[in-house]
């Protein structure tokens, strides 16, 4: 038996996950929970304790943690225009794992300088215009970051025409220059500046936000908590050499403030007679809807559902709705004790799965012209994909999880949203995707048999 | 001397992809750097992309005879998004069936259009009118 601990530091749990690299087993997971203002190693302690109550007291010969405390990775995305450069900016940072704050396009004004100070991103990414393009605004946009109050950490991956002059009017800034994330228009080139941010979050974040001081008990902090279930999800789906992953998968991580979404699918046009429009998506996408969670961000479910639709869902009367809502909100932590907050939270979960993976996958519009039908596609088409995989508190500890999850599926009354039409469920019941994440850095086979045994094997039945 | 940028597209629910990628090939020989949109292009999308590119002109093409209600008001839409003085052609069978040429022309110069191509223009005319607009001079072409 060779034991490998796996930490995942949250906002306000710290969770565990212990596995056997040699025999691929998951040895036991438990929780704690933990506030900002306590020493991060306390919550660690503490749902270490609870766990070995089951498993007995293990050796580790291995700790890897990631994290999303004090509130994540915070970055900020800067491009030209919002639908291309900006919009790749942001494809970017949140697959390097950040939460992105707001994306910017065009050129900063004084207002949106003052935001930024307020905000106090960990990173900012800077882009703006092809190779070869447009290098005006990336140039004034540096200028205008330079004015900055705090050495914050810029990446620079705009136009590679403008890259030195950028660098030269941020020559007292910690900055780092990238490939353009979009070379050519349309085109998506990430991997360089994810690489970049992953390696700042490294170097410096850990540091600064006091999460170094868990060093003594994890061999280190190595990526933020979405990268690591990015990176998991691209795994389970990929496989890895000759390890056979399962194929394209949506992930949906439905939580209190934000639902995250992710495929793991090229998403191209089902025939020929479709035309693509927007730019080309990354393979392995991550999105976040940060209106759209169980608890502080509940109102935002209400308001893209509407109440009609929840009152549907769960059976309750339409006029009760939104003071029910309204209660979730102030009380974050509640946890249902009465059939009909049951059956609130139940339709709130359905709404958010739809209206988060709805707004994930893309959309196909009819055209009628001359000639007669055609269709124009935005974003990927996943209406392919087999798996549709579950994870996040709310979600599997929830009563009817699979019947929850089946609102990530497609839906005649809406056949323009691209959602998987014939897709199996599958629920990661024990929590383990981000630490698989994790350990797929060093084990890639073995986090890869775990996945496939606790996820794709078991985690079908109810 | 740094290549010219074209942006170039077949406009509105326009399909017809042949003539474009014809088009893009000819103006990549002559020396231009070109960002194809291919067909179906909206206004807002020449103009995102010319913004975006940095380019010198945005070339429309349109086939299917409805070219004229998808012009209006792209040169107004490029004013208002910082694009201007930018060179704008149009070309294909930019209107129904056979009409007298100078008219139609007239009709998209009256829109902003630079220049105004009829049905079967080869591209090497489209690519002498790019020279002389740019001031290209025969010697430097590549
Ligand atoms: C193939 C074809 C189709 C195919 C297109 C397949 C595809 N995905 O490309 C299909 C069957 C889908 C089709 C559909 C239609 N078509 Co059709 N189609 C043709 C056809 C036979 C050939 C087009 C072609 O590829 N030509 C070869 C290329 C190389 O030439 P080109 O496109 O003209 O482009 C050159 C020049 O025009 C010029 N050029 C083009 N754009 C620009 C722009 C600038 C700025 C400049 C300077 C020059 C320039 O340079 C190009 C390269 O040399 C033409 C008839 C013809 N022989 O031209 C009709 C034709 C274009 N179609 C026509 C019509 C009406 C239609 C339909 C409306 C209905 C129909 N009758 O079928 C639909 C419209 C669909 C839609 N939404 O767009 C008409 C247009 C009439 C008009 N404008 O008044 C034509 C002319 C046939 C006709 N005589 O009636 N079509």
């Amino acid at each position: 038996m060779k034991p490998v601990l796996l930490v995942d530091f949250g906002s306000t749990n710290t969770k565990v996950t212990a596995v056997d690299v040699e025999n691929c087993q998951i040895l036991g997971t438990a929780a704690a929970y933990t506030t900002v203002e306590t020493d991060i190693n306390e919550g660690l302690h503490n749902a270490l304790e609870i766990m070995e109550k089951t498993t007995g007291h293990l050796e580790f010969e291995e700790r890897y943690a990631c994290s999303s405390a004090a509130g994540g990775l915070k970055m900020i995305s800067i491009g030209l225009v919002p639908e291309l450069t900006a919009q790749a900016s942001r494809e970017a940072s949140l697959g390097a794992g950040a939460k992105v704050w707001k994306t910017y396009s065009f050129n900063l004004t004084k207002g949106d300088m003052k935001e930024i100070e307020e905000y106090h991103p960990d990173i900012i990414l800077l882009t703006g215009g092809t190779d070869g393009g447009n290098s005006e605004c990336i140039l004034y946009n540096a200028e205008m970051l330079s004015q900055l109050s705090y050495d914050c950490p810029i990446v620079i991956a705009g136009n590679r025409c403008a890259a030195d002059e950028c660098a030269e009017i941020l020559k007292d800034r910690s900055i780092s220059i990238c490939e353009n994330v979009m070379p050519r228009l349309g085109e998506l080139n990430i991997e360089p500046t994810q690489k970049q941010i992953r390696e700042i979050f490294l170097k410096r974040i850990v540091q600064g936000k006091g999460l170094s001081e868990a060093s003594d008990l994890v061999s280190g902090i190595i990526m933020p908590t979405p990268s690591a279930m990015l990176t998991a999800m691209e795994l389970l789906s990929d496989g890895w050499e000759d390890h056979r992953g399962i194929g394209e998968l949506v992930g949906v991580d439905l939580g209190g403030a934000t639902t995250d979404v992710y495929s793991i699918a090229e998403g191209n046009p089902a025939n020929m007679a479709t035309v693509m429009k927007g730019i080309q998506e990354p393979y392995a996408k991550r999105s976040v809807e940060g209106d759209i969670g169980m608890r502080y961000s509940v109102q935002g479910i209400l308001e893209a559902a509407g109440d009609r639709k929840i009152a549907k869902l769960s059976g309750l009367n339409r006029q009760k709705i939104p003071q029910l809502v309204e209660y979730l909100a102030s009380h974050t932590d509640y946890i249902p004790d009465n059939e009909e907050m049951e059956k609130l939270d139940f339709a709130l979960a359905c709404a958010a799965v739809e209206t988060a993976v709805a707004r994930h996958a893309g959309s196909l519009e009819q055209v009628y012209t001359p000639c007669g039908l055609t269709y124009l596609q935005s974003g990927k088409d996943l209406r392919r994909v087999k798996y549709v995989v579950v994870t996040g508190g709310a979600l599997i500890h929830a009563k009817h999880t699979e019947e929850i999850a089946s609102h990530a599926l497609f839906d005649e009354s809406a056949p323009g949203s691209l959602r998987p039409e014939n897709a199996e469920i599958l629920i990661d019941r024990k929590y383990i995707l981000a630490a698989m994440g994790l350990l797929s850095q060093h084990y890639p086979a073995a986090a890869l048999e775990i996945m496939k045994k606790e996820i794709a094997y078991y985690g079908h039945k109810e | 001397m740094d290549k010219k940028k074209l942006v170039i597209g077949v406009i509105g629910a326009d399909v017809h992809a042949v003539g474009i990628s014809i088009l893009q090939h000819a103006f990549e020989d002559a020396g231009f750097d070109v960002t194809n949109l291919g067909v179906m292009v909206s206004q807002e999308e020449y103009i995102s992309a010319a913004i975006e590119t940095g380019a010198d002109a945005i070339l429309v093409s349109s086939l299917y005879g409805h070219g004229e209600l998808d012009c209006r008001g792209l040169r107004d839409k490029c004013d208002e998004a910082g694009l201007k003085g930018i060179l704008l052609y149009v070309g294909g069978n930019i209107v129904v069936g056979k009409q007298p040429f100078d008219e139609v022309e007239k009709r998209f110069k009256a829109m902003g259009f630079n220049r105004v191509f009829g049905p079967g223009t080869a591209p090497e005319t489209t690519i002498a009118a790019l020279y002389e607009d740019f001031g290209i001079k025969a010697s430097e072409k590549e």
